[in-house]
């Protein structure tokens, strides 16, 4: 029986990078709660396999065996279809992402454009779970979650395009291959195409914490206050997936600053550039988004917008406008 | 215009700084005392439940039996018997019992306790399912120590 090559392919990326997926978004909370220990100079999790780490496993069965709740009143289809739409485009995500020179599912000449418009999908399903769950106290919070992601989405992509200026593609794989023989080439200490650059990074960084709705601006599930925010009425894996979405957009967001600024898998030193090196400024930069949380408070909301309208996106512009001059003269 | 950009600027410093003191913490050893496992002596003045002192001459309880800390008890919590027996001088000592549940550890047994029978001991591991649990009888404490 001949099959397509192709096809194996396929399903070997579906299930690599389902399987990717998946096993980050368990191990990251494993992670989250060994860094915050340590901060914190406990230690975490320790009691279940060897450091913990089989603790992720055992919260995974024991929400599957939670009872899903589903209240009188909601929109079943909307209610039910919300964590699938968070899910689901993180997961998408990854088909055009490289992590290596071979290593990527689909080699997408609008990469960078795929990854953002799935990205805003995720947007979509948590003000959907909100509103299909008929609880006007969720439906609050999924109106700032959304009014928080469209001030950031603009700085982020105004940086974004700041960085297509200078690469002159949207294909992933071609931004990176731009940015190697070490790390004087990477697009952060990018100099000579703006003096902003670094800058950019910094804005870059932040609009990622906020579009993954992380501390300091976890406002979607601000449990201190709102009381799990627009899951309110979600319960078991229902809450477990929409937790599992904030972690593999995690994920997507350090690949995307790696890929972006950090020059993907090519080496600092010029040499043995490969998979590792991607995964080791991923995994830093992950490293670093916990840090962060635990670091901060959460900030007031006006503080959050402030922010985005009154800095970022100022110096985003600035930014822009400088790249362009400095593409124009030299 | 210059406010503006002098805010951004120290703003973002100040961000790095707390960085930078959390990455320290994260460094040094962990502080906590693993519970379970471990743990540690207790201070000198530490209060816990009261408990019969043994005398180390005879290996017995220095009780009097004079119901001195029964008087003393505000809350009514300890229930002091003897009984008197041949060839022993004073009363010896046949139940010893503190009703835990009613002990706010004020310490005036301990205080008025002429043959300092009885002090603070250093159990603090206390956790029962039952109000029986706290009815803790001191002298077949004292026996079970010997």
């Amino acid at each position: 029986m001949y099959v397509d090559p192709e096809i194996i392919r396929l399903l070997a990326f579906l299930i690599g990078v389902i399987a990717f997926a998946a096993l980050n978004a368990a191990y990251l909370v494993w992670l989250e709660r060994k860094e915050a220990a340590h901060i914190q100079r406990r230690i975490g999790p320790k009691e279940v396999g060897p450091f913990g780490l089989l603790q992720p496993l055992v919260d995974g069965i024991k929400l599957m065996t939670k009872q899903l709740i589903v209240p009188a009143g909601v929109d079943p289809v909307l209610f039910k279809i919300a964590p699938i739409l968070v899910m689901v485009p993180a997961i998408m995500s990854f088909v055009t992402i490289p992590f290596s020179e071979t290593l990527v599912a689909r080699n997408l000449d609008i990469g960078l454009l795929a990854i953002f418009a799935f990205a805003s999908v995720n947007v979509l399903g948590l003000l959907l779970g909100a509103w299909g769950s008929r609880n006007k106290y969720a439906v609050i919070s999924a109106a700032r979650v959304v009014s928080q992601n469209v001030a950031y989405e603009i700085p982020m992509l105004v940086t974004v395009v700041t960085l297509v200026m200078i690469s002159g593609t949207m294909n992933l794989s071609k931004i990176v291959a731009l940015q190697q023989g070490g790390f004087w080439h990477w697009n952060i200490l990018n100099l000579s195409a703006s003096p902003l650059m670094p800058v950019a990074f910094l804005i870059f960084f932040v609009c990622m914490l906020a579009e993954t709705n992380r501390a300091p601006f976890d406002m979607a599930e601000a449990e201190s206050e709102l009381v799990a925010g627009a899951f309110t009425e979600y319960s078991g894996m229902g809450f477990g997936v929409f937790f599992m979405g904030e972690y593999a957009n995690i994920v997507i967001g350090a690949s995307m600053a790696t890929i972006l600024f950090l020059g993907g898998w090519d080496c600092p030193f010029g040499l043995f550039p490969g998979v590792h090196w991607f995964l080791i400024k991923m995994y830093f930069l992950i490293f670093t988004v916990i840090w962060i949380r635990w670091t901060y408070p959460r900030t007031t909301f006006y503080g959050l917008l402030n922010l985005s309208w009154k800095i970022l996106i100022p110096i985003s512009f600035v930014n822009l406008i400088l790249t362009s001059a400095m593409l124009k003269v030299f | 215009m210059i406010d503006y950009l002098r805010e951004i600027i120290s703003g973002t410093w100040s961000l790095f700084v707390g960085l930078g003191i959390t990455i320290r913490y994260f460094f040094q050893p962990v502080v906590t005392v693993q519970y379970p496992y471990e743990t540690l002596p207790m201070t000198p003045r530490f209060r816990g439940h009261i408990e019969l002192v043994k005398d180390e001459e005879t290996g017995e309880t220095k009780c009097i039996v004079c119901g001195m800390c029964q008087k003393a008890c505000p809350s009514n919590c300890i229930t002091v018997n003897g009984e008197k027996r041949e060839g022993v001088k004073g009363k010896v000592l046949t139940e010893y019992t503190l009703d835990f549940t009613k002990c706010s550890l004020c310490g005036l047994c301990v205080e008025s306790c002429t043959p300092k029978a009885i002090t603070f001991s250093k159990d603090y591991n206390l956790a029962g399912v039952r109000k029986e649990a706290y009815i803790f009888d001191l002298k077949k404490r004292l026996e079970a120590k010997n």
